[in-house]
């Protein structure tokens, strides 16, 4: 190699370094990727969030989308290249990344936010909860089957009852919640459901009770299968989380009724992925989203609930009566139990798979 | 083997007077030059070895890095689940001497003890604890209980302090159960895979009726795939003998029609399908209209949907191998068959349908092991009771993050996929199959 082609080899590697540092730089403080659920939710989260974080201040959010998958969260932390930095997780998955390492152990300092402002169980130690949903179930009022003779079904019992209500449900299909509702359909108290499903004989009271709708189910799996199966007719009823419904109604004109009937409370969380290089962007967003004044322009986009208690003040009125925590739809609402369902989700998934297989 | 051929001798009967040079030149293989006949052929060799290795080599290295070792990894996942056994050494040791009956002594529980403080330190216990969870549900989080406990323990006696913390350790059946993960290698993930458990004493017992699954998922599996690989095969051999038969031209545009579904993604006619076969959909809306059902009929979300929809998506597989083999068969053979006095079927069976076996064999074949790995099409278009061993794979390595699950699913497919291709092979012939 002669002399003049060596300087020029480096000249190449130092503007090759210096392009690498600008980049990393610029992306450190620029960009950020938060993951999320996609559809209305994540719209409502663009809405709130992603696009006032620009403008105020400057850092952009790349959007990804996923449907729960722990799997690629692990390959990501275990192959080192982590390339998702916040994440919107729900309660099995928060338990089950801190769990196994994927998530970070969150510094509430950072947030700016003390633990004990969020709802119960919603200060946890790998993600902090962002809103608060509910399953629940809905019909099509445009669209009710002659054979309901006008009536409309009111409570979680209806949902079972194939004789006064006939027609197929949608129903999601994991154990959750479906379990503690056929148990409820079957005249359990609701303070009684999780400890009867600690025992043998619950669980297969549970089963036996969606044994009796297992002809009528149309499984679904993502969150807007469940308002597009309701609303092509084909199903009469369908479980789904009440911002899906309720946003084909704002938006899409559908006349969808949501039954508040034991409906099952749950939250999303924020965590950030363990080992991301953009670990202070992460906490700078997560304190940005969990501000309450932020928090609370949430629920303008998707009928969820903030899960900070000063954010409620800041919830229109008008808003607030659709949310699933609104006084008129609290009386037999329940909160899914994440203890029961990270100690028994993976026994409980094998079996209500085997029961579908079957 | 045989002797290697010792090479023509060229020379010794052109030119006797150099009978003895060259008798020297069979004998020593030196060459007139000087450089040894061998030697020079061996060269010549290794010229065309090296660049026939150069050729093959960066694909024969993608597949290896991207397909061989990615196959060797899933197979390890399946026998091999180290966490337990890397975060509770003191404890393995100790239970290696434990004889299986009654509790083990306290020295077992003084090993645990410390296993779980160091756990707990490291906020590694919760992994121990989603282990012993597949097997003993509610496990997780009584190991967390106990693990904090143990942080907190200075001096024994552990054995009372542990079974405080949670009543399990006090149960026999927890200790024969971490006994088994405290060894790396399991055979755990290919009992689960054939619907076989572990009972309290440690004894392979059958998983309750309730809750078998996996071998009726394999039987179906092979029953649907069978099924779609028959239909595709009285669908697909009419149109390859009428498309071999008909005139070029008309031949190609009937073979565009079955290249453009050939070449539309398998998303979009799943979709296609999906829309197709809805109970508000054209079908139903088709068969309704004009009175021929009564009542709107359940296509989607059923056996018959999946099939339907997998048996067009493989359809091209099937036919394309057998009209190419049918194209290169001479009319000839028939005509000459019936000049003999053969009748038209005895002319079509007897001659011209054994020489169309090679395609038979291929297309089939290909079409039957796509089908053994579908998995879009029976969830968007099938129910339940439809889904393939594929499903339950994505369901424990995407969802559920069991990875040793996903893999022993995964190994008993590929060896059953490889079983019926020595079946086959053996039946068939591999050398008489013929893509193109």
């Amino acid at each position: 190699m002669s002399k003049h082609d060596r300087r020029f080899s480096l000249v190449l590697a130092g503007v090759a370094a210096l392009g690498l540092a600008m980049t990393g730089q610029a992306s450190a403080e620029d960009s950020i990727t938060v993951v999320s659920w996609g559809g209305a939710y994540q719209a409502s989260q663009k809405g709130a969030y992603y696009d006032p974080y620009l403008a105020d201040k400057g850092v952009k959010v790349i959007e990804e989308e996923y449907t729960g998958d722990i799997a690629k969260m692990r390959a990501m932390v275990e192959s080192g290249n982590v390339t998702w930095d916040v994440i919107d997780v729900d309660a099995a998955t928060a338990l089950a990344g801190c769990d196994q390492g994927f998530l970070e152990e969150l510094d509430y300092d950072k947030i700016g936010q003390p633990r004990e402002k969020f709802v119960v169980g919603g200060a946890n130690d790998c993600a902090v909860a962002t809103i608060v949903y509910a399953t629940v179930y809905g019909y099509d009022a445009g669209n009710l089957p002659a054979e309901w003779n006008g009536q409309v079904p009111t409570t979680v019992a209806d949902f079972f009852d194939l004789q006064k209500f006939p027609g197929k449900r949608g129903i999601y299909k994991k154990p959750f919640v479906n379990l503690e509702w056929a148990l409820v359909a079957d005249g359990v108290a609701q303070a009684d459901v999780y400890d009867m499903l600690r025992t043998p004989e619950g669980l297969d009271r549970a089963f036996a009770k969606l044994d009796t709708i297992k002809d009528v189910a149309v499984w679904w799996e993502a969150g807007a299968q469940a308002a597009e199966i309701l609303g092509n007719g084909e199903v009469v009823m369908s479980q789904a989380w009440n911002g899906r419904l309720y946003n084909a109604v704002k938006n899409e004109g559908r006349k969808f009724v949501i039954v508040w009937d034991h409906q099952a409370l749950d939250f999303d969380f924020w965590a950030i992925m363990k080992g991301t290089p953009k670990l202070d962007a992460a906490y700078a967003f997560i304190a940005y989203a969990s501000d309450p004044v932020n928090m609370a322009r949430q629920s303008q986009f998707i009928a969820y609930g903030p899960s900070h208690a000063d954010a409620i003040p800041f919830v229109p009125a008008d808003v607030l009566k659709d949310l699933p925590t609104a006084p008129d739809h609290m009386p037999t609402a329940f909160t899914v139990d994440a203890t029961f369902w990270g100690d028994n989700s993976e026994g409980l998934q094998e079996r209500f798979n085997a029961w579908l297989a079957q | 083997m045989q002797a290697p051929d010792p090479g023509p001798m060229p020379y010794a009967h052109e030119y006797g007077t150099r009978l003895m040079v060259s008798a020297a030149v069979a004998t020593t293989g030196i060459m007139v030059d000087g450089v040894p006949l061998k030697l020079k052929l061996r060269r010549a060799e290794r010229m065309r070895k090296l660049k026939a290795v150069g050729l093959v080599a960066p694909l024969f290295l993608f597949i290896v890095v991207s397909f061989g070792i990615p196959i060797v990894v899933m197979l390890f996942n399946s026998i091999y689940d180290p966490y337990v056994a890397k975060l509770t050494p003191r404890t393995a040791v100790a239970l290696a001497a434990w004889d299986g009956n009654d509790l083990p002594a306290e020295p077992v529980f003084e090993a645990l003890a410390l296993d779980l403080k160091d756990a707990q330190k490291a906020k590694q216990a919760a992994l121990i604890g989603r282990r012993l969870n597949y097997e003993l549900s509610g496990a997780r989080s009584k190991l967390i209980v106990s693990a904090k406990a143990a942080a907190k323990l200075e001096t024994g006696p552990y054995k009372e302090a542990l079974i405080a913390a949670d009543p399990m350790w006090g149960e026999h059946g927890t200790w024969t159960l971490l006994k088994r993960t405290t060894r790396a290698y399991t055979p755990y993930f290919f009992l689960s895979s054939i619907d076989l458990r572990y009972d309290a004493n440690g004894e392979i017992e059958p998983v309750p009726e309730g809750e078998a699954v996996y071998q009726a998922v394999f039987v179906r599996t092979l029953l649907i795939s069978a099924t779609v690989t028959a239909l595709t095969l009285v669908l697909g051999f009419p149109l390859a003998y009428l498309l071999a038969t008909l005139p070029a031209r008309t031949a190609n545009i009937l073979l565009i029609f079955v290249l453009m579904s050939f070449w539309t993604s398998l998303l979009v006619r799943t979709t296609a399908w999906f829309v197709l076969l809805q109970t508000q959909g054209p079908i139903n809306d088709f068969l309704f209209y004009t009175g021929i059902v009564g009542e709107r009929i359940q296509l989607i979300y059923t056996r018959f949907g999946t099939i339907t929809a997998m048996t067009h998506i493989q359809l091209p597989f099937t036919l394309l191998p057998i009209y190419s083999v049918m194209k290169g068969i001479s009319p000839s053979h028939v005509r000459a068959a019936r000049s003999l006095g053969a009748g038209p079927f005895y002319a079509f069976w007897r001659v011209y349908f054994p020489q169309t076996m090679p395609g038979i064999a291929a297309g089939c074949l290909l079409t039957f092991i796509l089908c053994l790995g579908y998995y879009i099409t029976p969830s968007l278009v099938g129910g339940p009771t439809d889904q393939l061993i594929s499903t339950y794979v994505a369901l424990f390595v995407s969802s559920a993050g069991n990875w040793g699950m996903g893999s022993a699913l995964g190994t008993i497919l590929l060896v059953a996929t490889l079983i019926l291709f020595f079946i086959y092979n053996r039946l068939v012939g591999i050398e008489r199959m013929r893509l193109n």
